[in-house]
C-alpha cells in the first residue's frame, strides 16, 4: 500500500513546494522533513498539505480519511515529520477505513 | 453562475426554504438531515444523517466534492433547542444539544473548510440565535452551545482568511418554526419584547442576511455575528 501512499504524497508536496517558492519541495523523498525541527512547512503550510492530502488520497484510493485523529496528536514522535512517518500513518489509518 | 452549497438541517424550518431558494436561483444544493428528504428536484441531493457523526459527515463532503469539483457555500444551520431551567435540564439533554449544535457545525466548519482551502474560496455561514445577546432564562444549554458557535465562527474567520474562505454567524430572531413551536407563548412574547423591532423573524429576514454573508462582494466581511430584529 506504501507505494500507492508515497506518490499521493510527492504530488501534494510538489504543488505546495510551488505554491511556497520551496524548491526543496520538487523532489521529495520518504525522508523530506515536513514539520518541526528542521521541517520545511509552517503549521498553516502543514494544515494545507494535509487538507490536500486528504482529498488525493480519496480521489485516488476511494478512501475517505480525516488525518486530523486524536492518535496524531499524541503521539511522541509526530506522524507527520517526514513524507515516510507520514506515509506509515496513512497505512494505519487506511488499512481500518 | 451557479454554485454548489452545502446545507445542513435542509429537512425542515429555515434549511428547508433556504435551500429551495438556492435551488430556485439554479444552484446546485446538498442537504442533509436525519430525517427522509423533503425536497424532490434535480438539483438537490440529500444524505440521511447525524451531524455529529464524523464518518457520515466526511463521506458527505467527500461525495459532494466529487459529484460537483468543489464547494462554493456551507450553510451551517443544523440545530437543536431546549428550553429548561438550569436545576431541571438533564445532562443527555446537555450533551444531545451540544453534540448537534456545536460538534455538528464544527465537524461541517473542519470537512467543507478542508475543501475550499484547496479551491482558495468559500463562503461559510454559522447559526447563532438572539438567546446569545439577550441571555434568556431557559436558555442557558441552547445559549452556551450557540455562544461556542460564535466563537468557532470568529476564530474560523481568522484561520481562513488567508484561504480567501469567509466565515459569519446569523443570529436569528424567533422564526415561526417547529423550534420555537414547543416554546411558551408568553416566553416567546417577553422575548420580542426585548428586541428593537417586535415581531416575529421571517425566513425572507434570514435568507437576507446569508445572501449578504455569500455575496462575492462580501469579500471584506468575515468574523461577524449579526443579529436580526436588533437584539443585542
Amino acid at each position: 500500500m506504501k507505494e500507492k501512499i508515497l506518490p499521493i504524497i510527492y504530488a501534494a508536496l510538489k504543488d505546495a513546494g510551488e505554491e511556497l517558492g520551496k524548491p526543496e519541495l520538487s523532489r521529495p523523498g520518504p525522508e523530506t522533513h515536513l514539520y518541526g525541527r528542521s521541517g520545511l512547512l509552517d503549521s498553516l503550510a502543514l494544515v494545507n498539505l494535509l487538507a490536500d492530502i486528504e482529498q488525493r488520497v480519496a480521489d485516488d484510493l476511494g478512501k475517505a480519511i480525516t488525518l486530523a485523529d486524536e492518535r496524531a496528536m499524541s503521539q511522541k514522535r509526530s506522524p507527520f515529520a517526514t513524507a515516510g512517518t507520514l506515509a506509515d500513518y496513512i497505512e494505519i489509518l487506511l488499512s481500518e477505513s | 453562475m451557479a454554485r454548489v452549497f452545502v446545507i445542513t438541517g435542509s429537512g425542515k424550518g429555515i434549511g428547508r426554504e433556504m435551500a429551495l431558494y438556492y435551488l430556485a436561483q439554479g444552484n446546485v444544493v446538498a442537504g442533509c438531515s436525519r430525517s427522509e428528504p423533503s425536497i424532490a428536484e434535480a438539483n438537490y441531493t440529500h444524505f440521511q444523517l447525524d451531524v455529529a457523526d464524523e464518518k457520515a459527515v466526511v463521506a458527505m463532503v467527500h461525495k459532494v466534492r466529487k459529484s460537483h469539483g468543489g464547494i462554493d457555500v456551507l450553510l451551517n444551520n443544523a440545530g437543536i433547542a431546549a428550553m429548561n431551567h438550569l436545576a431541571t435540564t438533564p445532562t443527555q439533554t446537555v450533551q444531545r444539544v451540544f453534540a448537534t449544535n456545536v460538534l455538528g457545525s464544527f465537524i461541517f466548519l473542519r470537512e467543507v473548510a478542508k475543501v475550499m482551502m484547496r479551491a482558495k474560496a468559500g463562503r461559510i455561514v454559522n447559526f447563532s440565535t438572539v438567546a446569545v445577546p439577550l441571555r434568556l432564562e431557559g436558555e442557558a444549554v441552547y445559549g452556551a452551545s450557540k455562544a461556542a458557535v460564535e466563537h468557532l465562527t470568529r476564530v474560523a474567520a481568522r484561520e481562513l482568511g488567508a484561504s480567501g474562505i469567509t466565515v459569519n454567524a446569523v443570529g436569528p430572531a424567533p422564526v415561526a418554526t417547529e423550534l420555537v413551536k414547543s416554546v411558551p407563548a408568553e416566553k416567546i412574547d417577553a422575548l420580542i419584547a426585548r428586541q428593537a423591532v417586535r415581531r416575529f423573524g421571517t425566513f425572507a429576514d434570514v435568507i437576507h442576511v446569508v445572501d449578504f454573508f455569500i455575496d462575492p462582494r462580501s469579500s471584506f466581511v468575515t468574523g461577524q455575528v449579526l443579529y436580526l430584529g436588533g437584539a443585542g
